[in-house]
């Protein structure tokens, strides 16, 4: 293992990856591969088509939401040949497979999409080239997370084809319901959909505890020459605090899985108090658990995970921030402090989605503190990205609108949370429509539009070419009008008290109900569905511009945006190993503009000439 | 480029990249087994009076489970220590004393421990009959002195038809001492050593029954995290079992020859992780044992 002996590429350029000492057969360089770039695009894909296949089920729960009861056209009648037959018979959906739907729609999108592209895919694919290493730490490792990533991923997907279907329990499997759900006759004890969905999750969460091993370590050990800790960029901090609330929240969600997989099958209690009469039948159970036990559990990770779906889209954002404005991000150091403020109080906030609960107001008053005070953090983040903006030439490509699109859509999402934090105003708008829209306003048009910019940001690095501009805009601007149209009415919703789980869209309730801007809280669900679908139809220009770019999109030199950090000084496509000679970094990542300089960026590895030396006096030119 | 500092350290962390590796992984695992003691903190705060069972374990032989397990821990550091002073026989030995250590750790646990509880069983008295088996319960001396009523008889099931069978009116168990004496003060703690069932058979009319269980996790709270917690524990014996066999096995005398730090490592970092295994138990074992 000797560090010095490095393999020299003449042609990196032409023929990356084609220079090994080895060939590597198809299936070791493409399936089975060790190497993070590979692993970060299996990742990226397949969680892309997790993203839309989420997407798609709620598509369909959209109709039933919209026009209750009625059958749905076209795919209708074929639906039923895929989920089985009592899901949904002559195309109306049944009560049973709307609940699977809305749980596996949760449970996908955030585990099976979000995560894994957010930090799994970007972090695998960005990391180790913007901290000038050749790989991760463990790469055998890395690629069994991606391998238990890709098994959990399809224990999920087939629990929707066993007897009785997928997982109907909502996204939090709360107990005791899930508990005794899809259990006795005509159930098998494992392959029923809620066993399956805890299997599923424990290969999720080795999965995640193996890639954040790797990224901490990675980022600890493998960092080149002379970058320091406060040379790193923005996006290698994210993602480095977001390992750690991976690493440390959830295996107590493990645990907990494990507890009801044991409860489902072999007959403890743990969430099961005594005395529970099933279908009218008292219950042989021991008794002795408690219910809220799953739930302290489940948010322990479910509040961490909330920080780990934002935090690498904030990372993603300040790079491309800095580069298209062409300003130093600004407030560096205060964005690292509140992404590590951030990541430590995320751990102590989690009841606050447990108001309803009846925990007692001294608990209640200190997570309603906590929560408060994570607003902060959150606050100074978004406030330096506006300020980033000030006085700079900013550069309106693709990445840079869906990124200065994220900021006033994250701020709503934000600022729509505080009112949630407060148990007293929590308990009218609790497990309402409000809540999905706060929530998706951070996850949706922030955390998804973040991972669009990442993905026309480096795709270049990735394929040697770009995307197409003028097909982004054509994805961009009507997936924005969309977001929007099917999320702010959601907060009307809300507050006109329509309850999130209502089978129906809330047509018996609406009868007594308001209107507001003339229309019912049901009526508004026409508009809504509407806009969703189309949203569907706007990533069509997405995946096919992103398909054709990789063969046939506009040839670019390794550097396209004229960035800083060290993964552009790597060739495009680089080969196994990245690097032609050792980065060494001399510098922040973030010199754009710096008055005095030949040009508008200063990349890390330029070294630093005698006449700047004098200026930064205060600095050692190269800390190991 | 080849990944660094695999086998030497970085000079400004001064770590070589598994050590960081595996104390994350440690990390990890705290918050595991964090979230199940946690659970069973949870669970026996919650637990009524009576609720929670004691005495119910073998204490000896998990004493002597515990020494094992400890043993273990000091075998595997001189293994690791015979290989940092290039000594590959001594290091072969404490390497073996280690792989069996855990193996008969495993063993007592899986065919001794585990398959004692499932023949014993416990039958809960519904609360308003209790009075009628006062004489086996002895909760009215309990209560005098400020202590928890009894809620079960536990014992070896006789008739275990009973189960089953509708017809049968009763059940006859052979109880444990505790209840064919239950006023005499030797039955106020649990016992050290551990006592069989005795000869005496009591018949329970299945109307004053709750529920009869054998000691398997549906019995109670208590045992359903026992078996979790020890069954989860089990599994990670068994991983650094699988783990040091590798490191034992002509295999890793390669690894040794080629560069003797190298298997070192790998010896530390799996090191690391059975004395975390080794600490779970220290946990456990006053958690469901003594206390």
């Amino acid at each position: 293992m000797d560090a010095s002996t490095f393999e020299i590429h003449h042609d990196a350029h032409a023929h990356a990856g084609e220079h090994e000492h080895h060939e590597l057969g198809f299936w070791r360089k493409y399936i089975f591969s060790t190497d993070h770039k590979v692993i970060g695009i299996q990742y990226g894909l397949c969680g892309l088509v997790f993203l839309f296949f989420g997407f798609s089920l709620m598509m369909i729960m959209r109709w039933q939401l919209a026009y209750p009861g009625q059958g749905l056209p076209v795919i209708g009648k074929w639906l039923p040949y895929f989920f089985g037959a009592n899901t949904m018979p002559d195309g109306k959906m049944t009560p049973e497979f709307y609940n699977s739907l809305g749980a596996m729609h949760g449970t996908i999108m955030i585990f099976l999409g979000v995560v894994p592209v957010a930090f799994a895919a970007f972090g695998n694919f960005v990391v180790p080239l913007q901290i000038g290493a050749p790989d991760m730490t463990f790469p055998k490792v890395n690629a069994a997370s991606f391998w238990a990533f890709a098994v959990g991923g399809a224990i999920m997907l087939t629990s929707f084809f066993v007897p009785g279907g997928a997982a109907k329990s909502g996204w939090t499997s709360y107990t005791p319901l899930a508990d005794i759900a899809d259990k006795g006759q005509g159930f098998n004890p494992v392959l029923n959909g809620q066993s399956m969905w805890v299997l599923g999750f424990v290969f999720l969460i080795t999965s995640s505890l193996l890639g954040a091993v790797n990224f901490i370590t990675t980022i600890i050990q493998l960092r080149a020459k002379g970058l320091t800790w406060m040379r790193l960029p923005f996006f290698v901090w994210a993602q480095f605090v977001t390992a750690f609330l991976l690493l440390l929240a959830f295996p107590p969600l493990e645990a907990a899985a494990i507890m009801q997989f044991m409860d489902r099958t072999a007959g403890t209690s743990f969430f099961l108090p005594a005395g529970m009469i099933v279908n009218g039948v008292p219950a042989h159970i021991s008794g002795g658990g408690s219910p809220l036990l799953w739930q302290h559990l489940f948010w322990f990770l479910g509040h961490p995970e909330v920080y780990v779906l934002i935090l690498p889209a904030f990372g993603i954002v300040g790079e491309i921030l800095a580069n298209n404005s062409r300003k130093p991000l600004w407030g560096y150091k205060s964005l690292v402090f509140s992404v590590l403020v951030i990541g430590f109080l995320s751990f102590i906030v989690w009841a606050h989605h447990m108001w309803l609960t009846g925990m007692g107001s001294t608990v209640s008053a200190f997570f309603q503190t906590t929560t408060l005070l994570i607003s902060i953090p959150s606050v100074i983040i978004l406030s330096a990205f506006f300020i980033s903006l000030w006085g700079g030439s900013i550069r309106f490509n693709v990445p840079m609108l869906f990124v200065s699109a994220f900021l006033p859509m994250f701020g709503i999402g934000g600022l729509t949370g505080i009112p949630l934090a407060f148990n007293s105003a929590d308990l009218y708008l609790h497990d309402t429509y409000y809540v999905i829209a706060h929530f998706h306003y951070i996850v949706a048009p922030g955390t998804i539009f973040a991972l669009f910019a990442g993905i026309y940001y480096w795709f270049p690095k990735a394929t040697g070419r770009t995307m197409n501009e003028f097909w982004g805009k054509v994805h961009f601007w009507p997936s924005l009008i969309c977001m929007n149209v099917i999320f702010l009415p959601m907060f009307l919703q809300g507050m006109l008290g329509m309850h999130r789980r209502w089978y129906d869209g809330g047509q018996g309730w609406t009868l007594a109900g308001e209107h507001i801007w003339g229309l019912t809280g049901f009526q508004w669900n026409t508009p809504i569905s509407w806009a969703a679908w189309i949203m569907g139809l706007a990533q069509i220009p997405f995946i096919i511009n992103f398909f054709w770019s990789i063969k046939h999109g506009k040839k670019v030199n390794d550097n396209p945006w004229e960035a800083t950090t060290l993964e552009w000084t790597a060739p495009n496509r680089p080969p196994h190993g990245n690097f032609v000679t050792p980065p060494i970094a001399y510098r922040g990542p973030y010199e754009y503009s710096l008055p005095g300089r030949v040009k508008d960026f200063t990349m890390q590895n330029e070294p630093v000439e005698p006449a700047e030396r004098s200026r930064r006096m205060a600095e050692p030119a190269v800390v190991h | 480029m080849e990944i660094p500092y695999t086998i030497s350290t970085r000079p400004d962390t001064g770590l070589w990249n598994a050590k960081i590796g595996i104390w994350l992984f440690l990390a990890s695992e705290v918050m595991l087994f964090g979230g199940l003691f946690s659970a069973y903190v949870f669970l026996r705060l919650d637990a009524q009076p009576g609720e929670w069972p004691h005495g119910l374990l073998n204490v000896p032989v998990g004493t002597m489970n515990t020494a094992i397990l400890i043993m273990s821990s000091v075998t595997v550091v001189l293994a690791w220590a015979s290989l940092k002073m290039r000594r590959y026989r001594p290091y072969w030995w404490y390497m073996l004393a280690t792989i069996t250590c855990g193996v008969v750790f495993l063993f007592v646990k899986l065919y001794y421990e585990w398959p004692q509880k499932f023949e014993h069983y416990g039958v809960f008295l519904k609360p308003e009959v209790r009075e009628k088996y006062e004489q086996y319960l002895g909760n009215h001396r309990r209560e005098e002195k400020g202590l928890e009523p009894r809620i079960e008889i536990t014992g070896h099931l006789e008739n275990h038809e009973a189960l089953k069978d509708a017809n049968i009116k009763e059940y006859e168990i052979a109880v444990d001492p505790i209840y064919a004496d239950p006023n005499n003060p030797v039955n106020d703690r649990p016992h050290f050593l551990y006592v069989p069932p005795t000869d005496k058979v009591v018949k329970i009319g299945k109307e004053d029954v709750d529920r009869v269980d054998s000691f398997g996790p549906w019995h109670s709270a208590y045992f359903a995290s026992y078996f979790t917690i020890t069954g989860l524990h089990g599994m990670h014996v068994l991983g650094g079992v699988l783990v040091f066999l590798y490191m034992w096995l002509p295999v890793s005398k390669k690894v040794y020859q080629r560069n003797p730090e190298h298997l070192a490592n790998r010896v530390e970092v799996s090191g690391l992780f059975w004395h975390f295994v080794d600490l779970v138990w220290i946990f456990v074992f006053p958690l469901f044992y003594l206390l």
